[in-house]
């Protein structure tokens, strides 16, 4: 058919996917802080209420631990909730339930009980918001057995995901990006659902894979295309999953061009751009051409001040100068 | 008390415009209509008794005896603020004037006054010690568990809850089933008073009695002062480009104008003869002129510089 594709924003990407599946499954609620408020959840929430009612679309107190304890409760009782932290600084309140029982759950009752539940965290960063508001903690959940992290970086996948993080039977953790909730792109208006753990290739090329995770995926490609106007030509990966990680796709892709960098919007120590390193100096080290590198916030808690937050975030401009630092140009 | 007052109406009514224009960026969530509440509690403390605060701290900071040049030089994001432009409206600091620190994360800095009383209790210094937040962080278990080990160890520490009867955008009785936060200290036998926080009068005379109950090591005391934020939850106003899209209702705030703690005060004080015209009229120019060499000396000061971006992570 030739009907031009669909194009919907990030965050109504989300909202559709809401709007499917509480249609299609009774047992799907969505509950959490701001869920009425767009300067929470944007416009991810819209018209839930209205449809739904407040029965299955609960805006909670300020109670993150008890909501999400309450949340991973009602899926082990049957429901399919999603918990939604508008910040994901604010999910810190919530690490026990999440770490010690949803983590934990299917494994330590010997497979016995499921936790199917979508634990939502919105990095929510810049604009001076400071320490507290600002963090990017993809990679403590991924360090956790027994949770999946996925991480959208565009509208398709964003709903995609949602979907099948909905159909999982297992704590599904998901991260967006609030700064890639205007993006446009092609959703289908159907429902459908995109593999947890499959990666994609975003842009081809031979010189040096790219890993961009979240929103990094968008700012890679973009270094992507600068960088091919120059005669370079990056391959860019985006894994949309980081627990479990497509590890096969990227090993594929650094046994072709021999080069890899990784970029990653969260802290440097202990975080995911290692981990993918280590995999590839693992299984593809004889491929290297030269050392492998990542791009990742320093050590150092979210400043405030605007000439802080500039040096402190990484932009495709970065990415560009680490490709042509690697191949020595 | 008065003075205190009118400095944190002015200081909050200066930021107004710089947000509008975008000169200010960060989260600054202003503290006007609420002045009664950290003016009344912090005129009963000593100097060095200790202050935690929240995210609408501001006129904790300044009633604490912090800085005014420093604040505003914070909120721009400057060098010269009371946390050197790394932490801006919503992190707060003014050390040797006891006020250790505010911040976002509601309910963050409850325990942390637990700590701080319980310091102040091993090292015998009887200083007392001030928990603010608001009737959101009523939501927050840590909040339960910190009125229960303050008063299982008999702590100095006065718990203050600022009801402004909304959390961000849910009013009180859509996360509370009751409106009875003064009682929520009083099954840990914790005594409790439920105040006028527009009243800056009864606000004082009930943080004295607090204070000195914790003072003399009898364990802590909480305060629930109702009041009402005149001014948006964050930035000037919840309304989005003229249409009322506050979910207050109009008449709601407007019953609260009429209840403004400082017009409130200054009848009282005038009428009781303790100040004249003349003397309000002086009191609210030194301000402006306080208020607007603040801002001079915000403007005027630098931003932190790129390369010091990893400083302070560690001492
Ligand atoms: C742990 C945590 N959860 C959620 C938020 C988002 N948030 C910011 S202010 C606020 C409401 C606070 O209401 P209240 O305590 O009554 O203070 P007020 O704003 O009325 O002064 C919320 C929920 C937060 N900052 N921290
Ligand atoms: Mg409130």
């Amino acid at each position: 058919m030739s009907s031009p594709k669909r194009k919907l924003q990030y965050s109504l990407a989300i909202n559709e996917a809401f709007h499917q599946m509480m249609d299609k499954d009774k047992s799907v609620l969505i509950m959490g802080q701001g869920l009425k408020s767009p300067w929470y959840v944007g416009s991810t929430c819209r018209g839930l209420i209205e449809k739904f009612s407040e029965e299955r679309v609960i805006d909670t107190p300020v109670s993150e631990n008890a909501m999400t304890g309450a949340a991973i409760g009602a899926a082990i009782a049957g429901m399919r909730p999603v918990i939604v932290h508008p910040r994901i600084d604010f999910m810190i309140y919530a690490l026990d339930s999440i770490i010690n029982e949803a983590a934990n759950w299917h494994y330590m009752f010997g497979g016995k009980s499921s936790v199917p539940i979508v634990i939502w965290g919105i990095i929510n960063r810049g604009f001076e918001q400071a320490a507290q508001h600002s963090q990017a903690l993809h990679a403590l959940f991924a360090h956790i057995p027994g949770l999946k992290v996925v991480m959208p970086s565009t509208p398709y996948d964003a709903k995609g995901l949602m979907v099948a993080a909905l159909k999982d039977q297992n704590p599904v953790i998901y991260i967006d990006d609030r700064w890639l909730y205007t993006e446009e792109g092609y959703v289908p208006r159907k429902v459908y659902s995109l593999p947890i753990g499959k990666g994609i290739i975003r842009k081809k090329g031979r010189d040096i894979t790219i890993v961009g995770i979240s929103y990094m995926a968008r700012e890679a490609v973009k270094a992507g295309d600068t960088l091919e106007k120059e005669g370079i030509k990056a391959e860019v990966i985006d894994p949309r999953t980081i627990k479990p990680l497509d590890i096969n796709l990227i090993i594929k892709s650094v046994k072709k061009t021999g080069r890899i960098l990784v970029v990653d919007g969260g802290w440097r120590t202990g975080g995911i751009g290692g981990e993918i390193l280590a995999e590839v100096s693992e299984k593809a080290f004889p491929y290297l051409k030269n050392p492998p590198k990542r791009l990742a916030l320093p050590d150092t808690p979210a400043p405030m001040s605007r000439t802080l937050e500039k040096a402190y975030y990484i932009r495709a401009k970065d990415i560009t100068l680490a490709v042509k630092e690697q191949l020595g140009k | 008390m008065y003075k205190t007052m009118i400095r944190i109406r002015f200081c909050e009514e200066s930021l107004v415009e710089p947000i509008i224009k975008g000169e200010i960026r960060c989260p600054t969530h202003l503290y006007t209509g609420q002045e009664a509440i950290a003016t009344g509690v912090c005129a009963a403390l000593k100097k060095r008794d200790l202050v935690f605060g929240t995210h609408r701290s501001h006129g904790h900071y300044l009633a604490k005896g912090g800085d005014m040049r420093e604040l505003i030089a914070e909120i721009y994001g400057k060098k010269t603020g009371c946390s050197r432009g790394r932490g801006g409206s919503m992190h707060l600091i003014s050390k040797d004037k006891g006020f250790l620190g505010s911040v976002p994360l509601v309910g963050g800095t409850i325990a942390l006054a637990v700590g701080a009383a319980l310091a102040s209790k091993m090292k015998k210094e009887r200083r007392v010690c001030v928990s603010f937040f608001g009737d959101g962080a009523t939501g927050e278990g840590i909040l339960y568990e910190s009125l229960n080990f303050a008063a299982l160890k008999k702590l100095p520490l006065l718990f203050v809850c600022e009801n402004n009867f909304y959390s961000t955008h849910l009013p009180l009785r859509e996360i509370r089933p009751k409106d009875n936060i003064s009682e929520i200290a009083r099954p840990f036998g914790i005594p409790s008073l439920k105040l006028d926080g527009n009243n800056v009068l009864q606000v004082f005379k009930a943080a004295k009695k607090g204070v000195s109950f914790c003072r003399e090591g009898k364990g802590p005391f909480f305060l629930e002062c109702r009041t009402y934020r005149l001014r948006g939850h964050v930035g000037p106003d919840d309304n989005i480009q003229g249409a009322h899209t506050d979910i207050r209702p109009k008449e709601e705030i407007e019953k609260w104008r009429k209840k403004d703690p400082i017009k409130k005060f200054e009848n009282f004080l005038l009428k009781n003869k303790i100040l004249r015209k003349s003397d309000i009229k002086r009191i609210q120019e030194e301000a402006e002129k306080e208020v607007r060499e603040a801002h001079l000396f915000a403007k005027r000061s630098p931003y932190p510089k790129a390369k010091d971006l990893t400083k302070y992570v560690f001492t």
